[in-house]
């Protein structure tokens, strides 16, 4: 292995075939903006460069130059840190989608199970009295509670696909629409909905928002961090949000906070499972033949509903580390619309190949992609959409991923070599 | 009661020609998981073929010469249109799948992707907004056949029957199901649709008998490309009122799931459309839905919440597939990419 030239080793090609998608990917967008561009009468040549230079390179922008209208680029703290509060849920959507992939299965569930951690999330986080707990304890609380909220979603499609043979891809999208009703209806009924900040409505508190149970006059209320003259305290809810870590002092003016972190954290943790345990093992065994896995003892409905539990409880944990950063708002009338971040973190994992620790870098690549969706959106005819083609073309390539990495292998070596191809014998063994 | 079966055959008129469109591409042996994107791009292509008539003129002749049929056509040429637009975008997953022997379950959620991204694209920069409508006018203006048009006094009470059938109903319905049957007697009676079907059980064996597996299987994927876009446009004109927002309300997943439930089978298939078609359509129109016509609205008296009947298309789908999953039989060979050489 170690002593394989450099590019023909498996870990290179592979990351050179991710590389050589994103390239395709970008070139893509590149087209569609020229070619719309030429044809649409009321985008001017000056806009279609400005684009393209922003599909690609959108979080250096630094604004427009004031006198000559020009973009202009250069280390912007508020977007690299946008980049990395965003690339948090997709991280964990993506290892989501990776996990369940090596068992097998397509976790086309994830926004669904996001959802489900979000509302518990919510829930617990705004109704724990932080008066009587400590606010890093109900933190803590609520964190975990969204993540066992997504594994139990994830469990429903993975005990249908376990027990009854039900095609999981089916399953994840109704359970996704299910998720999305039920969360609305949940909400619906809740006493969570914004009525503190009256500026805009149909939203939940932000977790950080400090609630007061008050007694009014003998009526009893709810009131903001002021409290009126003459009310009773009851309780004080609310208040609740991941640390900064000093990360806010090191890219001022964004949203980032700890949560980066600790999806990091969680997918190195999913890295040491899947390559150095016994659980990661049979998970893998499982994904590559569901029956000679049963045939080597392994208990195959067990593992098909632990890997969505897990698939579930990371999309659980996007759901939750998000709306815990406390400066989001969750809008709660979502039962026509699931959360696009859930669908991102398929293009993620299949970007990184399923490997836990490159769904990291592609985590960070599709955040990098919405960054410059937006300033393609404030700063030019076009609009953020592009990057979701983009991402489309890229999921796209990463389903004949294989063909890819066997071109390059095949450029790399000298005709008549054939150690790019599978070796026969080993293929007739794997069947 | 009329209002019922006449919104229920809206509903289940689109689930059903999709689903269709999902037994041609898995007959032939490729997984169609998008289903959704391309009718997404259908409905879109639709909407699109709509508005560049009307910027011509034809619809204000229409409205000039008093004769809505005319309209009709249009809407034909508009739905044929479409179901072009959806051939040509299905060329991505059939040149995938036959190809480059892609994973089709991959290959398929990108289409879904890409097809809601590049709709949404174009519609923001050509209509400044997110949504395309029709430039005046909505669907019911031009396209719906009320009973004026069949000769009847517009005061003139129809039975419940030809309420249902005649009054304030589409072309597309009528149209949708004739070719139903017709593609269905195709796929089952004729040696194509033999064919066909023999690719996605076992095509080493239909090549040894001269078929040209990755011919049958692109063709099997167009015609699910067309109908898939045909059905996109069905929706856009009964459901979204002519407009094209990258969305087809999970439509396409929907019939998806009617195939399997219908066991890649046409009547069954037909069979849990309606099925389909009537919960959407009381998830849909719950509060104003008068059964017997006496002006009382049972649903929404009943005292169940709305978020139930908003749920309850996707709970009864989990619940249908779980009692049905055990005798479906899906075709042998869908998904795995022809390989000449193993047999």
């Amino acid at each position: 292995m170690e002593n394989k030239p450099f590019f023909q080793r498996e870990g290179v090609k592979t990351i050179l075939a991710s590389l050589l998608s994103i390239v395709i990917g970008l070139l893509a967008g590149a087209v569609i903006i020229v070619i719309v561009g030429l044809t649409n009468g009321s985008i001017i040549p000056s806009a279609i460069w400005d684009a393209i230079r922003l599909v690609i390179a959108g979080v250096f922008n630094t604004g427009r130059d004031a006198a000559t209208g020009a973009l202009t680029f250069g280390f912007n703290p508020v977007y690299f840190g946008n980049l990395l509060f965003r690339a948090m849920p997709l991280i964990l959507t993506g290892l989501s989608v990776a996990v369940a992939y090596k068992t097998g299965l397509f976790n086309i569930g994830a926004p669904g199970q996001y959802l489900a951690g979000t509302c518990a999330t919510l829930f617990l986080a705004l109704s724990i009295p932080t008066s009587s707990i400590p606010a890093w304890m109900v933190w803590v609380i609520a964190f975990l509670g969204g993540m066992i909220a997504g594994a139990l979603w994830g469990c429903i499609p993975g005990l249908l696909k376990a027990l009854l043979n039900i095609n999981e891809v089916i399953a994840c999208i109704m359970t996704n629409w299910l998720a999305a009703g039920l969360v609305t209806w949940a909400f619906d009924i809740s006493s969570l909905k914004n009525v503190l900040e009256g500026t805009k409505t149909g939203y939940i508190y932000k977790t950080s928002t400090i609630i007061n149970d008050v007694v009014v006059d003998g009526v009893r209320t709810i009131s903001g961090a002021k409290i009126p003259e003459g009310a009773q305290v009851l309780a004080t809810r609310g208040g609740v949000a991941t640390p900064k870590l000093g990360l806010d002092s090191l890219f001022p003016g964004s949203q980032v906070n700890a949560g980066i972190l600790i999806a990091i954290l969680l997918a190195v943790v999913f890295y040491i499972i899947m390559e150095k345990t016994t659980l990661g093992y049979q998970l893998k065994a499982c994904g590559s033949n569901r029956y000679s896995a049963k045939y080597a003892g392994i208990k195959d409905k067990r593992n098909i509903v632990l890997s969505m539990a897990m698939a579930g409880a990371m999309a659980g944990a996007a759901g939750a580390l998000y709306s815990l950063s406390g400066n989001t708002e969750f809008f709660w009338t979502t039962y026509q619309t699931l959360p696009a971040v859930g669908f991102t973190g398929i293009a993620v994992a299949l970007l990184a190949v399923n490997n836990p620790v490159g769904v990291i870098f592609s985590g960070m690549f599709m955040s990098l992609l919405n960054i410059n969706g937006q300033q393609i959106t404030n700063l030019t005819a076009y609009n953020e959409y592009i990057t979701d083609v983009i991402i489309a073309v890229i999921v796209y390539l990463s389903a004949f991923m294989l063909i890819i990495r066997m071109w390059i292998s095949k450029k790399r070596t000298k005709p008549g070599d054939k150690s790019g191809k599978p070796d026969r014998k080993t293929a007739e063994v794997s069947k | 009661m009329a209002f019922l079966i006449r919104q229920t055959l809206i509903y289940s008129v689109p689930l059903m020609i999709v689903a269709l469109a999902g037994v041609f591409a898995e007959r032939s042996g490729v997984i169609n998981l998008a289903l959704e994107g391309m009718m997404i791009f259908g409905a879109y292509i639709g909407v699109v073929c709509m508005n560049v008539m009307m910027s011509l003129g034809w619809f204000d002749a229409v409205k000039a010469s008093g004769n809505p049929w005319t309209a009709q056509w249009y809407l034909l040429l508009a739905m044929f249109v479409s179901s072009v637009a959806g051939s040509i975008f299905s060329l991505l997953l059939a040149f995938a799948a036959i190809h480059l022997k892609a994973d089709q379950t991959i290959g398929g959620t990108a289409l879904n992707m890409l097809a809601p991204a590049i709709v949404l694209f174009m519609v923001r920069i050509t209509a400044k907004q997110n949504s395309l409508l029709l430039a005046s006018g909505d669907s019911a203006t031009w396209f719906m056949i009320k009973k004026a048009m069949w000769g009847f006094d517009k005061s003139q009470k129809l039975s419940v029957l030809g309420e249902a059938f005649l009054n304030k109903v589409y072309l597309t319905t009528y149209f949708c199901i004739i070719l139903f049957i017709v593609l269905s007697v195709v796929l089952y009676k004729t040696k194509f649709g033999l064919r066909l079907r023999s690719c996605g059980e076992n095509p080493q064996a239909s090549a040894s008998l001269g078929i040209n597996v990755n011919r049958m299987r692109y063709t099997g994927v167009m015609i699910s490309g067309a109908l898939a876009g045909l059905g996109g446009c069905v929706f856009a004109v009964t459901t979204a009122n002519c407009s094209a927002n990258g969305d087809v309300a999970g439509f396409g997943f929907l019939a998806l799931a009617v195939m399997i439930f219908g066991n890649w089978k046409p009547l069954p298939i037909a069979l849990g459309a309606l099925l389909f078609g009537l919960f959407k359509c009381i998830a849909a129109s719950y509060a104003t839905l008068d059964v017997n016509g006496d002006g009382y609205y049972v649903l929404a008296n009943l005292g169940i919440s709305s978020h139930i009947y908003r749920v309850l298309p996707y709970l009864v789908t989990l619940i249908v597939l779980a009692f049905t999953s055990k005798r479906s039989r899906a075709p042998k060979a869908e998904g795995i990419p022809y390989d000449k050489s193993s047999r």
